[in-house]
């Protein structure tokens, strides 16, 4: 049976509030920053004009947004953040206390650069700075994206007990405007149901538990090692969800994946002589910029949280050129992209190169991408 | 409270609730706070403002509230002495 759908013309943050909006979450706060404030405006008046029960609880900052939704999923409910730049590094305390406790939280990240010097528009410096942090991340691509990762994100964070970041670049897709397609609530539940947390795992005073007390250092190391194993595991339930969710709400792409398992999407030929990796919003330019290219390929990294260390061996031949693009500074090192790449490709002979660009909203076009191809060529 | 036999199938950090009934963690403090009882003005300041959240209000016969720290708990940090507004409370070495 055909999906009957409204194609919305619409600003990634509306379309981000109005997934949420759809996604039954009962609790969400949030403090506002330049580029997220779009999707928390949204919220609050969807509140204010009876269409949503949630409660929308006002924070004083970034760190108490946190600290609030973390205290709402250890009480059991299905909670919604969202933040950016500074307000990631104010939040980092509670972003590693959420996934040592196992909470199900669900936050979009708004990227943009980090201070110092001071500045508003996109990269990937703060994502990169809760890379650590035992949260699932996520990179959308464009609008369609963004709106199909909210929905798998729940889905993941309440099977498997993990935090999940949705990373949207800031200003490229919370403020630009895109068509997109927005699933009705019928449709989100026949996917994922209402949230029901585990009985006698959350904060209930009918039923005491104590959630987080002290673990000696036997105890630490083993749970801390858990934790981790756990998202590399995890790898085999992102691909599941996302492929299952495809068939609810098939997308339309702008070029034909070749292979497409969730976590990575690779586009070009099979045996490709150079292969761009990318995270978020740059892979549509890439895709763009290399149409007319027959032996060049991209990769979208889609979940940098499991990292795809099993597809990029899958995809990457042994002897090929990498050029691993990335908008994050890693200051003093080589990208993050870069390292995680490189230290996953089991026996790669190749050739890869690092580059940074695009740094506090620098912008990249398809004449940029090509010269690097170019460049390399000679 | 939950019996540990009854712990349900999770990943999180649960312990049974109310441990801290079993872990007495006064001995850490070097004074203690002593209430005359006669000053206290039942203003209940000194157990809003404990950080170990161990003083009670005792109602007595007379039917006043009296401040009446459980020395079980407390750390002897001495906000209680500092904040009394009638300086009811005073610091005694342990």
């Amino acid at each position: 049976m055909p999906l009957k759908r409204n194609k919305q013309f619409i600003s990634g943050s509306q379309a981000i509030a109005q997934t949420i909006k759809e996604l039954q979450v009962d609790v969400i706060s949030a403090y506002p920053i330049t580029p997220q404030t779009h999707i928390l405006e949204e919220l609050a008046q969807f509140k204010e004009d009876h269409q949503a029960d949630y409660e929308y609880i006002r924070a004083e900052s970034e760190f108490a947004a946190a600290s609030i939704i973390l205290g709402a999923s250890a009480a059991g409910g299905r909670t919604y953040s969202a933040t950016s730049s500074q307000g990631v590094l104010l939040m980092m305390e509670v972003l590693f206390n959420a996934s040592g406790l196992r909470l199900p939280l669900v936050m979009t990240v708004a990227n943009r650069a980090l201070s110092a010097p001071i500045n508003i528009f996109n990269d990937h410096s703060d994502a990169m700075a809760m890379r650590d942090s035992g949260w699932l991340m996520f990179f959308a691509e464009n609008h369609q994206e963004a709106i199909d990762l909210h929905i798998i994100a729940y889905k993941i964070a309440e099977s498997l007990e993990l935090p999940v970041a949705i990373n949207v670049d800031g200003f490229i897709i919370t403020h630009a405007y895109q068509e997109a397609f927005i699933p009705n609530r019928k449709i989100i539940e026949s996917y994922l149901p209402k949230y029901k947390p585990i009985p006698n795992s959350y904060l209930d005073s009918n039923r005491p538990v104590s959630l987080g007390g002290y673990y000696d250092s036997v105890h630490y190391q083993k749970t801390r090692q858990e934790l981790s194993k756990d998202i590399q595991k995890s790898q085999k339930k992102v691909s599941q969800e996302f492929k299952a969710w495809q068939k609810i709400w098939p997308t339309k792409k702008a070029l034909k994946s070749t292979y497409d398992d969730g976590l990575i999407e690779y586009c070009g030929p099979k045996k490709p002589k150079a292969i761009l990796i990318a995270l978020g919003s740059l892979c549509g330019t890439i895709k763009e910029a290399i149409k007319s290219e027959t032996n060049v390929g991209i990769i979208k990294i889609r979940s940098f949280r499991p990292f795809p260390k099993d597809s990029l061996n899958k995809i990457i031949p042994i002897n090929c050129q990498l050029y691993i693009l990335e908008k994050t500074i890693a200051i003093g090192s080589f990208g993050p992209l870069y390292q995680e790449v490189i230290s996953s490709l089991n026996h790669f002979k190749g050739k890869a190169t690092n580059y940074i660009l695009g740094l506090g909203g620098q912008d990249i076009n398809e004449a940029d991408i090509l010269n690097i191809i170019k460049a390399n060529r000679s | 409270m939950i019996s540990a036999k009854k712990m349900p199938i999770t990943k999180r950090p649960l312990t049974k609730a109310g441990s801290a009934q079993e872990n007495k963690t006064g001995s850490w403090r070097k004074e203690h706070p002593v209430v005359d009882k006669n000053k206290c003005i039942s203003c209940s300041l000194c157990a809003k403002l404990c950080p170990d959240n161990c003083i009670y209000m005792r109602e007595t016969k007379k039917g006043h509230l009296i401040a009446e720290p459980n020395l079980d708990y407390c750390k002897g940090c001495g906000i209680c002495a500092e904040e009394c507004p009638v300086k009811a409370i005073r610091m005694v070495k342990d």
